[in-house]
Parts: C-alpha cells; sequence; structure tokens
C-alpha cells in the first residue's frame, strides 16, 4: 500500500487542473483551495483515481465572509473534507464566490452523504447547489426568510421584551 | 396555530393516493409519525407512504430541536464552549466536551502529559459504555422487552456517581478544562471505578442473556432495516452503524488521539447491517471499553501522581494561592476568566469516535477572543439521511425498530 | 434472606381506632375526595426533546422510582393523560406541535416545564428557541435546572399533587380558569 503524500496529491492535482487549483497550503491537513467551477471534477478525479482513491466524505460546510473581512465583495464559501479510508489520508478542499452568485455545483451524484448536508448549508447560508435533487431548508421552517449564520443576522431572539439592557452591558 | 403546513409537493398532503400499474389499482395511505411519538426517541417526524403494512416511502423532517450552536459558539470565548458541547449528544457528553479541549489543544499545540490522557481515556470510555446502555435497552423497550431497560439503567446511575465526583453534574458534565482537568480526582473516584468494573460485567451477562439469544429478538431484528456496506460509505456512515455494515473504520484507530494507541482492543464488526448486527456490535464495543478502562487503571499507577493538567498557564487556571501572590498568574487568570487570552490564527478539524461515530469539529480561528466559524461534524444528522432507503419495503414495526437501532440522538441531528 | 423473615415477625400493628375499620362510613366533601384521587393518580405525557428527557427517563427508572407517586403509566397519547412535562428546548418550529398537543388534553390538565429550556429559554437565547413554552400554553409548576436533578422533578410532581389536591371541582368551568386560558387564545 503506497503511502501518499501531501506534494504529490499537490503536483498530481496541478498536472490535471492546471490552473484551477488556487491555493495550496499545508496546515494540519492538506488544504487546496478550487476554483469554483472545478469543484466536481476535482472531486470527482480524487474519489475514481485509484491513486487517491478518497471515497469518503467527512464534511461540508458553509461559510460567510462579509466585506470588511475580504477587503472586497462579500463572499461566500465551502469547505469539503474527504478522506481516504485505504491510504488513512484526509485533504481539505475549499471554494470561494461572491455572495450575489452563490450557485455551486452539487456532489450529491457522487456522495448520497452529500445531500442533507449542501440542504444545510443552504439553509444557513444561502448557497444553491445546481443538481440537488431536493434543495428546500432542513432545519428551520420551510417559510423563513432569512440566512441566519450570515454575519449580519442577530443571534439573539427579537422578540424578547424581558432583558435590562443595563445588566446584559448594553 | 394548530395547522402545519407543508408544500404542495409533500407526501403530508395526500391522504389516499390511488396508483395503477396496469393491471389493478392500488391504495397507499399516507401515515404521520409525528414528532411526537412514543417509539421515536427524540423528535423528528416521518410521514411514511404505507401498501397496507409495507413502507413504499417515507420523507424526513428534522430541526424541531435546533438552537443554533454553531451561531452560539461564535459568541462565546474557548472555555465557554464546553457546555455547549455538552448538549449535543448528550447521552455521552464527556465525549463532546474532551472532544473539544482536544480540538483547542491541537490549535495552540499543547503537549498533555500522559496520567491526563489516561484519564481522559477513562472518562470518554465511560461515556460509550453509558451511551451504548441507552441505545441497546431501547432496542430491548421496542420489541417489548422492558426489564433489561429497567437493569441497565440502573447501571447508568452508577456511571453518573463517577462523573458526579469527578465534575459535579450528572448528564451534561462539562468535564475538564483545556489542558486536563479541572481538580485531581478524589479518592471516591477511584473507588467507585472499581466497583463498577466489578459489578458491571455481571448486569451486562444478565441483560445479555434476556437479548441475546431469544427468540422472539432474534426473529424481530434479524433482516430488520439492513444496509450493505457500500451504500454505508456512500452515505458517510461512522461508528457502530458502519461496523455494523462490516467495515472497520474507527478513529481510535485510524487517527488515534488521548494515547490510544497504547491500548489494546478489537473493533466489532457485523456482516449484514441489520438491526441484530447494530445491537451486537454495540454489546461487545461495551465489552471492550470495560477491557480499556481496566488497561488505563493499570496504566496510570505507573505515572506519576498528582498530574491532572497540562502546562499551559496561557488557558489553564493557576490556583487560588498563586494569583493571590504572583503577579503573572493574576495576569493570567484575568485575562482567561474575561476571554481575552491569545489563540493563533488557523484552522484546524480534529474527530473523536463519538458513540454514534466520528465527531469531528472544524475550528476557523482568527485570532480574537472567540471562534470565527466552529463546525461539528454530527455522526447521526450524516447517517439518518440514509433512513429512508433503509425502511423502503420494510413493514412499520421494522421501520420503528431500525430507528431505534440507529441510536439517533435528537441534539446531535438538530444542534 | 433468613435475616428478613426474622425481621418481620418482630413487627407489631396498632389496632385501629374504633369504627375505623370493616364497613362503615367516612364523611368527607366531595372536593377532598376527587381531589385525593386525582392527586395519586397523575398520568404523564412525557413530552420529551433533550437532555432533560433522560433525566426524566432516570427518575422513572428504579432509583428515583416516579411511579410510586402514582405515575406508574406514561402515556403518549394527550387524551389519556392529565399531566404534561414538557422537558427539554422547544424550538419555534415545535410551538405549534406542544400547543395542539396541550388542546387536546382533556379537564383536569397540569403542566411541568422541566429544565431550563422549557422555561425560559435557557442558555439557548437564539432566534430559533422559544424562550419559555409559557409564551404558548399556561404552566403550572417550572423546574429550574440544566437539567434538574431527579429530586427536584420529584418535588415539582408533589406541588402537582399539592395543586391537585386543593383544587375546588368547580374551577375548570370558573371564569378564572377561562381568563387564564384566554390570555394564551386557548378556546
Amino acid at each position: 500500500m503506497e503511502v501518499l503524500q501531501n506534494d504529490q496529491i499537490a503536483s498530481g492535482l496541478k498536472n490535471i487542473f492546471g490552473d484551477s487549483i488556487l491555493n495550496v497550503e499545508y496546515l494540519d491537513y492538506l488544504t487546496i483551495t478550487v476554483k469554483r467551477d472545478a469543484i466536481l471534477e476535482v472531486v470527482k478525479q480524487l474519489k475514481e483515481d485509484s491513486v487517491y482513491g478518497f471515497g469518503f466524505l467527512t464534511d461540508l460546510c458553509g461559510m460567510h465572509f462579509p466585506a470588511s473581512v475580504t477587503g472586497q465583495k462579500e463572499q461566500l464559501g465551502v469547505v469539503y473534507m474527504l478522506h481516504s479510508l485505504e491510504k488513512n489520508f484526509r485533504i481539505r478542499l475549499k471554494i470561494l464566490f461572491p455572495i450575489d452568485d452563490p450557485y455551486v455545483n452539487s456532489l450529491t451524484s457522487l456522495f448520497n452523504g452529500a445531500n442533507w448536508l449542501e440542504r444545510e448549508a443552504f439553509d444557513f447560508y444561502g448557497i444553491q447547489f445546481k443538481g440537488h435533487p431536493n434543495l428546500k431548508r432542513i432545519m428551520n421552517t420551510d417559510d423563513f426568510q432569512y440566512f441566519p449564520y450570515r454575519k449580519n443576522f442577530p443571534l439573539e431572539d427579537q422578540t424578547r421584551t424581558d432583558k435590562n439592557d443595563a445588566m446584559f452591558g448594553r | 396555530m394548530s395547522e402545519i403546513t407543508k408544500t404542495d409537493k409533500s407526501l403530508a398532503n395526500k391522504k389516499v393516493e390511488v396508483v395503477t400499474d396496469g393491471e389493478s389499482e392500488k391504495k397507499y395511505t399516507t401515515l404521520n409519525l409525528g414528532p411526537t411519538h412514543p417509539a421515536t426517541h427524540g423528535i423528528f417526524q416521518n410521514i411514511l407512504k404505507m401498501d397496507g403494512e409495507i413502507i413504499m416511502d417515507s420523507e424526513s423532517t428534522v430541526g424541531y430541536i435546533h438552537r443554533a450552536f454553531e451561531k452560539l459558539a461564535e459568541r462565546r470565548p474557548y472555555n465557554q464552549i464546553t457546555p455547549i458541547t455538552d448538549r449535543l449528544n448528550y447521552c455521552s457528553s464527556p465525549i463532546n466536551n474532551i472532544g473539544w479541549h482536544l480540538t483547542v489543544e491541537k490549535l495552540i499545540k499543547a503537549e498533555i502529559p500522559k496520567r491526563v490522557q489516561y484519564m481522559r481515556v477513562i472518562v470518554m470510555e465511560l461515556a460509550r459504555i453509558a451511551d451504548h446502555i441507552v441505545c441497546n435497552s431501547v432496542i430491548g423497550v421496542d420489541t417489548g422487552a422492558l426489564t433489561g431497560f429497567t437493569y441497565l439503567f440502573q447501571e447508568r446511575e452508577k456511571i453518573y456517581d463517577i462523573y458526579e465526583s469527578i465534575c459535579g453534574a450528572r448528564l451534561t458534565t462539562n468535564v475538564g478544562r483545556i489542558g486536563g482537568f479541572e481538580r485531581e480526582w478524589p479518592e471516591k473516584t477511584w473507588e467507585l471505578i472499581n466497583r463498577f468494573l466489578e459489578e458491571f460485567p455481571k448486569t451486562l451477562k444478565e441483560f445479555e442473556n434476556l437479548l441475546m439469544r431469544n427468540r422472539i429478538f432474534l426473529d424481530r431484528t434479524i433482516g430488520a432495516g439492513p444496509i450493505t456496506a457500500e451504500k454505508a460509505l456512500n452515505y458517510s456512515f461512522t461508528g457502530p452503524n458502519l461496523r455494523a455494515a462490516g467495515v472497520d473504520y474507527d478513529v481510535r484507530v485510524f487517527t488515534p488521539y488521548s494515547s490510544y494507541e497504547e491500548f489494546e482492543f478489537e473493533i466489532p464488526v457485523g456482516t449484514k447491517g441489520d438491526t441484530y448486527d447494530r445491537f451486537m456490535v454495540r454489546e461487545e464495543e461495551m465489552w471492550q471499553s470495560l477491557k480499556i478502562i481496566r488497561q488505563a487503571l493499570t496504566k496510570i499507577e505507573k505515572e506519576p501522581a498528582g498530574v491532572f493538567h497540562a502546562n499551559i498557564p496561557e488557558f489553564y487556571l493557576p490556583p487560588k494561592e498563586e494569583v493571590y501572590n504572583n503577579m503573572e498568574a493574576l495576569i493570567y487568570h484575568f485575562k482567561i476568566v474575561m476571554g481575552e487570552t491569545e489563540i493563533p490564527v488557523g484552522e484546524v478539524y480534529n474527530c473523536v469516535e463519538g458513540a454514534n461515530g466520528e465527531l469531528g469539529f472544524y475550528l476557523v480561528s482568527d485570532g480574537g477572543r472567540t471562534p470565527w466559524r466552529l463546525h461539528f461534524r454530527r455522526p447521526c444528522f450524516i447517517y439518518y439521511q440514509a433512513y429512508r432507503e433503509m425502511i423502503k419495503g420494510s413493514m412499520l414495526s421494522d421501520a420503528i425498530l431500525t430507528m431505534s437501532s440507529m441510536n439517533v440522538i435528537a441534539g446531535e441531528l438538530d444542534a | 434472606m433468613e435475616n428478613n423473615t426474622a425481621a418481620i415477625t418482630q413487627w407489631t400493628t396498632v389496632a385501629p381506632p374504633e369504627n375505623y375499620s370493616g364497613e362503615g362510613f367516612m364523611a368527607t366533601t366531595l372536593d377532598k375526595a376527587v381531589g385525593l384521587a386525582r392527586a395519586n393518580s397523575l398520568w404523564p405525557l412525557p413530552f420529551a426533546t433533550s437532555c432533560c428527557g433522560i433525566e426524566f427517563m432516570a427518575t422513572m427508572g428504579t432509583n428515583y422510582d416516579l411511579a410510586r407517586f402514582g405515575s406508574e403509566r406514561l402515556s403518549f397519547s394527550p387524551r389519556q393523560s392529565d399531566l404534561l412535562i414538557v422537558a427539554g428546548t422547544i424550538s419555534k418550529k415545535l410551538g405549534p406541535v406542544l400547543r395542539q398537543v396541550y388542546e387536546q388534553m382533556a379537564e383536569p390538565k397540569w403542566v411541568i416545564s422541566m429544565g431550563a429550556c422549557a422555561s425560559s429559554g435557557g442558555i439557548f437565547d437564539t432566534y430559533s428557541v422559544l424562550q419559555g413554552i409559557d409564551r404558548i400554553i399556561p404552566v403550572d409548576v417550572y423546574v429550574p435546572g440544566c437539567p434538574p436533578r431527579p429530586e427536584q422533578l420529584i418535588d415539582a410532581i408533589l406541588n402537582v399533587q399539592h395543586l391537585a389536591k386543593n383544587e375546588p371541582l368547580n374551577y375548570r368551568d370558573s371564569d378564572r380558569y377561562k381568563q387564564r386560558l384566554d390570555k394564551y387564545g386557548i378556546k
């Protein structure tokens, strides 16, 4: 069983996908920032190529970067964690895209487990996954108007009248 | 106020559906296994489309206990997030707490002494036993065997006594701190653990005698809700549900944490992935946990006594005597309590083997006093997606058993 | 076992006062008799959502047996229960369901709000959590704690028993009760 190395994966992907690979970082796991349009092909390559064999989707979560943080426009992001069970290797993929164009290809054709994870990302951040069989809200009620985990949505219940501002330091 | 509206496409709007398949007319009824139901242990709704007693299709609704943990965590300093992690899988809260502490320690790159790691292993394995007690006795209850439940819940009280002597709480423990434990375990804890190790095997054996080779139980559970290994991997199953399907993936072996690589234990694996396999995998895991606790106790005796936390004064509260006498300790105390500790910028993903599978924490820190983003990889949420496929074509009573054998804990499902 | 039988033979019983055993008459008010019957046979409906539900199960277990107070039979059907124990966080999505369950219960009915989350939202002051079930249904006893110890829940049941024993028979038809329900919009 060959042991996978970080550099091997990074260079292998760069050879195939060229400039769709935007950034490679060596944090606790190899973290690759990919262009939004190429994510389905990159994950497909990682899953089906027997050299890598990343057949297990560990996690999928949404991110929100307000304009004050990015310096330019507001951005949304999705972070994927993949795991290769045969080689015992984990990798993280990230994509970023502007908030007024929140369309991403869905991974449900490759992994059934991505179904509810993408619904959750849609519910909380408003990321639209193209090709998802049933993209509707999962945690909040169906008629909820907002995307609650974005940084500009308030955390607290706004209908409380009993909070004394002086006691809460406001 | 008492109408729960659904969209047009939903199964809930079709009371009786008439279907023709060329030869004859069939009538499908819609059954609402509603949010409050005695057999669903937790609050989730399943609308079932049934042909007589057989389930043709189903639609799940979750989110009835959505408490916005991830957004709440963006508002709290790192020590204050531990009580939130308690409430994820509340049947085995210490595992969540220690998983969170391990994540922060991975970010700040702290070295934890061996004795602390062994103590953590003991607490985590007790929590795993507690969770499997709940799951297995509830599988018994759903088949009608209430005696096993009363026997085993008494053992849970003993585990609660151990938790109470360590940290003061029974269920939502908030055990440990970043870097170790808040105080040295009293003598009583060690006595209670030893007594538990003597008494629990006897009760577990009695429980096994009730159910393991019981004709009625075997007939009910074998073949109920099976899933193949390929499908389970595609649905990102982890934990006992995946091991029952035949894949021996255990985070304690693949990515060992907190000195698990020094322990010898086996990973029980099933074959068909049905309810009986899940029951047996959890049963065997309880025996393996007892083995691990015994090994940890012998290992602790070899370590220097009295060590219960790591030497990380920026994150671990100094003792009160030093705070009153020493300037540095005073400053550290102030910074930790006010939440102004310096956390490095970065992102980290850490996973532990929870009672239900791989419990992961994805933490992104921007150097501030609260996390920028904290995401929980909750195993229950991910494997519950497969429920729809597991019950297609089975009978209603098998569907109930499948749900209880998957050990769906509502706190972890909805977070 | 032999020690137990030896102890039993040493018990003595006190003779009952005159006219208190065998056939006879007992004079009391209907209120008190009905109150006694109701208080000692409360059948709870455990509306258990999260962690408090596990503590409720522990209270029903053998260590802190709740069955000795008359709650032997848990009913999950609202039509057949008199005590609604709301244990755990209620989110805004679950609010209509709780309300429907409460409305389906038959009079007389009592409500225990178990735990901090049910009483006031608890530690979850978030957009999705109902900040206390007393926004939608009337509550009789609140139990603080996160989760409350079983002894606290038993104390709450004893309080409900006290309420049930001392309730006048026409309370449920009275104007005072109607006003209480009107506050919540329940008919």
